[in-house]
C-alpha cells in the first residue's frame, strides 16, 4: 500500500463502516456530543432469550459455574476470623472455540448470515479472532482475521500465534502483521475488497451476545445459593466483557450485585511500541487497553462503541502480572483447572477482595478460557526472559511491566490497586470536550448523556465542564 | 541453487505494507522507524523459488501478491521450559492448607 492509497482509503473509512456493519449510528444522534445508546442496541432485535436462541444453535453459553472450594478454603487462611467468602468461576473455556468470544461472535455472524453478506471480518489478535472463525465456519460464511502479531525481529507474540493457529483450523484467512495501530487500515481495505461484515468487538451485536453471560451466572448462583452473587469480577480490557456481563445481571435482577472491573496493571509500557510489545507478557485484560477505553470508549473501529464499561463498573482494580500468574497455578493445582490467561486476572482480583469479605457472601469470576501451547505462563515467562525482564519471587508490588516481574511468596500478598473512578471520569469529560466540533456547544441532552456516560450526576458533569462549552440558558 | 516450489503448495508470503518513512502519525519512535509488515499464507499459483515475488490465493479465494518466504510454514509456539518460579507454589500453599505452611 503506498501513502497514497493509505490516505485513500483512511477518507473512504465513513463509508465502509456504514456498509460493513450495516448500522446507519447517525440516527442514533440526539445532541451535540449525546446519542441514543439504548436504542442503539435495542434496535437490533436481540433480548436475553433471542440471543440465548441464536447461541444455542451452535452449543454457545449454558457454561458451568464451579465452586472453587479449596481456593476458598486457602484465601480464608489470609483472611480476618469471619470472613472470606465464597468463590465461583464461570468456566467459559467450555464454549465452541474455548472462550466467551463466541458470545460476542454468534450475533454478528448470525446477522451477517440473514443479511447475505459473502464473510466476515474481524481486526482481533485474541480469542474473538478464533470466535468469529469458528462460527463463520458453522454458518458457511467465509472469514478473514487481521492481527498484529509479530514485532520488528519477526518474533511472535506466543498468544497470538496460537489464535493464528487456531483461526487456521477454523478455515480463516489470517493477515499477520507487525506492531501499529495502521492495523485498522489494512482492516479498511479489507472490508472495502471482500464487501464482508465488520464483525467488530464493539457493535451492539456484540455487546448483546454477551448479556446471556450476565444473566446466566445471575440465575446459576441463585439456584445454588438461593441469593445473587455479592461481587462479579470481570477481566477489563476494551469494555465489553464489563458492560455485557453487568447488562445481563441487570436483565436477570441482580440490581445489588456490584460490578468489578479488573485489569493487569501495565503502567510504563506503550502499546504501540514496538519494543514493549514482547514485553507486555499478556495480551489483553490489561490498562492499555481499559485505561483508555474506559475514559474515552468512542476509539474503536466503529462509529459508536456500543461496549461503554464506564456505565457500569462499581469499582475499577488492577492487579501485577505477578499476581495473575500466581493464581493461574493456584488453580490448576488446587481446583484441577488449567485455565486462562483471560479470566484470571479477575481471579487475582477476586481472592484478594473476598478476603474482605464476610463468608457467606458470593464472588463470581465470570470467564476462563482455553489453555494451550503460546496461551500459558510457560510459553509467556520463557519469551519474557528471552526479551530481558527480570523474573523472580518476592514481594508483588516490586513487580515493573516490561522489566521485572514478581510471582508472590505468598497468597497473603496479593491485593487489588483501586483506579480513583472519579479521575477516570474527569477523564472522560476531558475527552468528551476535545471532541467537541468547534464552536458546537453542548446542550441539555449532552449535560443528561454525560451524566450517564460517566454514572455520575449532572452536578459533577457540570461542575467539570467550563460554562463557555455549554449553552446558556 | 534454490529449489523449485510446487504450484498448489501451501507457503508463506512477506510484504512491506508500510515503509518505515511513511508509517502513521503519532506513533512511538521505534516503531516509527521500522515498516510495518505482512505475513499471509496461501496455495502458491505458479512454481517458484523462494525469495520469489509471487502470487497466493488465501483461504478465502483472495489472491495477493509478496515475496514467497516460507513454504509449508511450521506452528512452532508451544510452552518451553518449566518455570521454576511457579513450580513451588502448589507446593507452598498445600502446605499452607494443611496448617504446616508456617507464616511469610
Amino acid at each position: 500500500m503506498s501513502a497514497d492509497a493509505y490516505q485513500a482509503i483512511m477518507a473512504l473509512r465513513p463509508e465502509i463502516m456504514r456498509a460493513s456493519v450495516g448500522i446507519d449510528y447517525a440516527r442514533y444522534n440526539t445532541g451535540v456530543l449525546a446519542f441514543d445508546y439504548e436504542r442503539l442496541l435495542a434496535d437490533t432485535g436481540y433480548d436475553v432469550e433471542a440471543a440465548a436462541a441464536v447461541q444455542r444453535r451452535t452449543a454457545v453459553g449454558d457454561t458451568p459455574l464451579v465452586e472453587l472450594h479449596n481456593i476458598t478454603e486457602l484465601l480464608r487462611t489470609v483472611a480476618p476470623p469471619g470472613k472470606g467468602a465464597r468463590l465461583f468461576l464461570k468456566d467459559e473455556a467450555a464454549n465452541p472455540s474455548g472462550s466467551f468470544k463466541d458470545r460476542r461472535a454468534s450475533l454478528s455472524v448470525h446477522e451477517a448470515k440473514k443479511r447475505g453478506y459473502p464473510g466476515v471480518a474481524a481486526a482481533t489478535s485474541g480469542n474473538y479472532g478464533a470466535a468469529v472463525a469458528s462460527q463463520a465456519a458453522k454458518a458457511g460464511l467465509s472469514c478473514i482475521v487481521v492481527q498484529e502479531a509479530f514485532d520488528s525481529q519477526g518474533i511472535e507474540q506466543p498468544e497470538i500465534a496460537e489464535k493464528t493457529r487456531a483461526c487456521e483450523a477454523y478455515g480463516a484467512e489470517v493477515i499477520r502483521l507487525s506492531v501499529g495501530p495502521e492495523l485498522f487500515y489494512v482492516f479498511l481495505q479489507v472490508l472495502k475488497e471482500t464487501n464482508y461484515f465488520n464483525a467488530s468487538l464493539y457493535t451492539p451485536y456484540s455487546i448483546l451476545g454477551i448479556e446471556t453471560l450476565g444473566y446466566e451466572l445471575a440465575n446459576q448462583v441463585r439456584q445454588l445459593a438461593g441469593r445473587f452473587p455479592d461481587l462479579v469480577i470481570a477481566t477489563h480490557a476494551g469494555g465489553g466483557n464489563v458492560t455485557g456481563t453487568a447488562r445481563g445481571l441487570l436483565k436477570a435482577g441482580a440490581t445489588d450485585t456490584q460490578v468489578v472491573a479488573a485489569s493487569v496493571d501495565l503502567a510504563g509500557l506503550h502499546m504501540a511500541s514496538d519494543r514493549d510489545f514482547n514485553r507486555k507478557s499478556f495480551t489483553t485484560g490489561h490498562t492499555g487497553f481499559s485505561l483508555p477505553f474506559t475514559t474515552w470508549p468512542d476509539r474503536a473501529d466503529v462509529p459508536r462503541n456500543a461496549a461503554r464499561a464506564l456505565r457500569y463498573m462499581d469499582r475499577f482494580v488492577t492487579v501485577t502480572q505477578g499476581e495473575v500468574f500466581y493464581i493461574t497455578q493456584l488453580l490448576a493445582e488446587l481446583e484441577g483447572l488449567e485455565r486462562g490467561p483471560a479470566g484470571n486476572t479477575s481471579l487475582a482480583a477476586a481472592f484478594a477482595m473476598a478476603r474482605e469479605l464476610d463468608e457467606d457472601q458470593i464472588v463470581v469470576v465470570q470467564e476462563t478460557e482455553y489453555t494451550g501451547a503460546g496461551k500459558h505462563p510457560y510459553a509467556q515467562l520463557n519469551l519474557a526472559r528471552r526479551m530481558g525482564v527480570e523474573l523472580l519471587r518476592g514481594d508483588p508490588r516490586d513487580n515493573r511491566p516490561g522489566r521485572r516481574i514478581v510471582i508472590p511468596a505468598h497468597p497473603s500478598q496479593l491485593a487489588v490497586v483501586d483506579v480513583d473512578l472519579d479521575r477516570v471520569r474527569s477523564s472522560y469529560l476531558r475527552h468528551a470536550i476535545e471532541s467537541l466540533p468547534e464552536g458546537a456547544r453542548l446542550d441539555e441532552v449532552d449535560l443528561e448523556f454525560l451524566a450517564a456516560e460517566t454514572r455520575s450526576s449532572r452536578a459533577f458533569v457540570e461542575e467539570r465542564i467550563d460554562e463557555r462549552h455549554r449553552k446558556s440558558g | 541453487m534454490k529449489q523449485t516450489i510446487d504450484k498448489g503448495s501451501w507457503v508463506q508470503i512477506y510484504r512491506v505494507v508500510l515503509p518505515a518513512g511513511e508509517r502513521a502519525p503519532q506513533l512511538p519512535d521505534d516503531t516509527r522507524q521500522v515498516p510495518l509488515e505482512m505475513r499471509v499464507k496461501g496455495r502458491l499459483v505458479a512454481p517458484a523459488r523462494l525469495g520469489d515475488e509471487v502470487e497466493i490465493v488465501t483461504a478465502v479465494g483472495r489472491r495477493l501478491s509478496g515475496v514467497l518466504e516460507l513454504v509449508n510454514p511450521a506452528y512452532t509456539h508451544g510452552f518451553g521450559e518449566p518455570i521454576a518460579e511457579l513450580s513451588a507454589i502448589g507446593r507452598e500453599v498445600r502446605a499452607l492448607l494443611r496448617g504446616d505452611g508456617g507464616e511469610l
